[in-house]
């Protein structure tokens, strides 16, 4: 293949990357935004998705789109119930104090991975994509299930993006985001909110892992990846905000797929890892988030 | 701690180095492996035990200062045929030149963001230790020959692989350590971090420079977690990439926080205790994993002061 077309590949590789990444990164986002708490089992939450999907679609026999459909809502309904159960039994009961909470999801992760590993095994596991429409370009096919993922993604952005802006619940949520202690002078059950955001936030990490388990594999350590990538993502588009996350997001896809198209992968690791943290050193508020209050 | 006579607590403390160095001529052969080993740790927790219980700063990256110590040390025996005692020089100096860098960086953040910011530096240095294989052996790691673990000293000649030779040398820079630790936090310096954790506005008001002092507990905590990973990789002839890994920048916060933050023995009943439930449940279960994630969260919730830190709240409050 000439340049041209390779670049066109690894762009597309990207795109798929960037979508999936947004979507998790917008569950981190979310959490952190709202309750202040960086959840550091967030990549395991999504690694929960990916191998429930595994084991909703093997359960179901027939038609493979039948067992993808029924993964996509069983999946991230279980993930959401044990994020729900999880911010009962801890993180409540810290009182969401930033330090506390980090050291008790570092426990979670550990939990949810060991667990993974227990019942589910150290192999990786391939699901079956609904379907496998290929679309030829003049230099080479390609998935078009990879092209729904991107579509599917976009999808839920704008839906949460409405949510957040356009309906009561949504206006809750800032509410709760910008300040807690009045929030609840008005009346907003601040508590169910916070529970309500830490479901949501899973459950959109198991549906991004729903969609991509087609493409790579599931596997228990697979959390751990999207949990660095959507950390460098959440803090180059600064935190708490929606449409930096989803530019970020592009920008981390997109230069991952085509820099470890060229380069080694652990050299565009090094490098998109020590980048952030220089952002995080010199400008803290992202590169595209306002000012801090 | 105001109350206590300085003699009632340096008594408590020789008594404890008293002890183990009794416990190398009781102690069953493994178990006198597993001690050496627990001490040469432990002596990782005291550094993280400086910066997080006495300065407050809580660090999710401190495998890096380890492993600095690990390699710097490893890699000149291994690569330049360096002695022993030079290894472990060059072994500290790569810590505390690490941490100086690192907290230059990462103390102009504070709070989740210093957390966030030191979890990517060790990222990156565990990445660069897997991009460098040909020279560090990835994650594979490198086996140091036995022959370059004799150390001469005058006449003599002592050799790294010998059980009560290793013990010895672990038990003797865990009491230097600790006595190190213990006269740090009397000290001056020591009172300006816990007054930094407490409150660093008014420090700074005060007219102390914290971030100075901070620097300073960054760079100290560095050098004695670079101290400890150095004996390790010279007392056990293996370092591995493993141990810059994510798990080695928690396991320390888990043996402080279980023995008790801001205390000087604590780091050891953390690491004690935790190797040893580690340990006996190996025999039962893989699922090693599975324990320091309940104990994570159980002390979070139950005993954010761990087992030092709740007697000294209890009984003993003289306890430093």
């Amino acid at each position: 293949m000439h340049f041209g077309p390779h670049l066109l590949l690894a762009a597309l590789e990207g795109l798929v990357t960037s979508a999936v990444l947004a979507l998790t990164a917008l569950g981190l986002s979310l959490v952190f935004g709202v309750m202040r708490v960086v959840n550091v089992a967030h990549g395991e939450f999504f690694m929960l998705g990916a191998v429930l999907a595994w084991a909703v679609s093997t359960a179901i026999s027939g038609h493979p789109a039948i067992g993808f459909v029924a993964a996509l809502v069983i999946a991230p309904l279980l993930v959401g119930l044990v994020a729900l159960v999880a911010e009962r039994l801890v993180l409540r009961r810290l009182n969401y104090n930033p330090e506390g909470t980090i050291v008790a999801t570092i426990g979670m992760l550990y939990i949810i991975q060991q667990l993974a590993l227990t019942f589910y095994g150290p192999e990786a596991r391939p699901v079956e994509p609904p379907f496998s429409y290929r679309i030829l370009l003049p230099w080479f096919g390609y998935s078009g299930y990879k092209l729904s993922v991107v579509a599917a993604s976009a999808i839920l952005l704008v839906i949460t993006w409405l949510v957040l802006t356009r309906t009561k619940i949504g206006l809750i949520m800032r509410a709760t985001q910008y300040d807690r202690e009045t929030a609840q002078a008005f009346g907003i059950p601040v508590e169910r909110v916070y529970a309500g955001v830490f479901a949501v936030g899973a459950m959109l990490a198991a549906i991004a892992a729903v969609l991509i388990v087609p493409i790579s594999q599931a596997h228990y350590l697979m959390g751990q990846d999207p949990l660095l990538l959507s950390f460098i993502v959440v803090i180059i588009g600064g935190l708490g905000s929606l449409r930096g996350t989803v530019v970020a997001a592009i920008l981390i896809g997109l230069s991952d797929g085509i820099i470890s198209m060229f380069f080694s992968p652990t050299l565009a690791k090094i490098i998109a890892t020590l980048v952030v943290a220089m952002v995080l050193v010199f400008r803290p508020q992202g590169l595209f988030g306002a000012t801090s209050r | 701690m105001r109350d206590a006579s300085p003699a009632k607590i340096y008594a408590l403390h020789i008594g404890v180095i008293a002890l183990l160095f009794a416990l190398n001529f009781i102690l069953p052969d493994y178990h006198q492996g597993l001690f050496a080993r627990i001490m040469a740790l432990a002596v990782f927790a005291m550094g993280y035990n400086l910066l997080f219980g006495y300065g407050g700063l809580l660090s999710l990256g401190h495998a890096m200062f380890f492993s600095a110590g690990l390699y710097g040390a490893g890699l000149t025996v291994y690569h330049l045929g360096w002695g022993v005692p030079e290894a472990f020089v060059v072994g500290i100096a790569c810590g505390a030149l690490l941490a100086l860098v690192i907290g230059l960086l990462a103390l102009r953040t504070s709070g989740v963001a210093f957390m966030i910011v030191t979890m990517m530096f060790a990222q990156v240095f565990y990445l660069l230790i897997l991009y460098f294989a040909a020279w560090t052996g990835g994650d594979q790691g490198l086996v140091i020959q036995q022959a370059s673990r004799v150390v001469a000293i005058g006449g003599a000649s002592f050799d790294l692989t010998d059980p009560t030779v290793r013990y010895m040398i672990a038990l003797a820079l865990f009491s230097i350590i600790l006595l190190v630790t213990l006269a740090t936090v009397r000290s001056r310096f020591g009172r300006v971090l816990v007054a930094i954790r407490e409150n660093e506005e008014r420090t700074k008001m005060l007219g102390y420079d914290t971030v100075a002092n901070k620097l300073a507990a960054v760079v100290a905590s560095g050098a004695i977690c670079a101290a400890s990973g150095a004996a390790y990789a010279l007392l056990f002839g293996y370092v591995g990439s493993s141990f810059a890994s994510i798990q080695y920048s928690i396991l320390p916060l888990l043996w402080v926080l279980l023995g008790g933050a801001a205390t000087t023995l604590g780091p050891l009943i953390g690491t004690l205790f935790m190797y040893y439930v580690t340990d006996i449940t190996s025999g039962f279960t893989s699922a090693y994993l599975l324990i320091v994630g309940v104990a994570l969260i159980l002390l979070v919730l139950f005993f954010p002061k761990g087992v030092l830190g709740s007697i000294r709240e209890r009984w003993l409050g003289w306890l430093p």
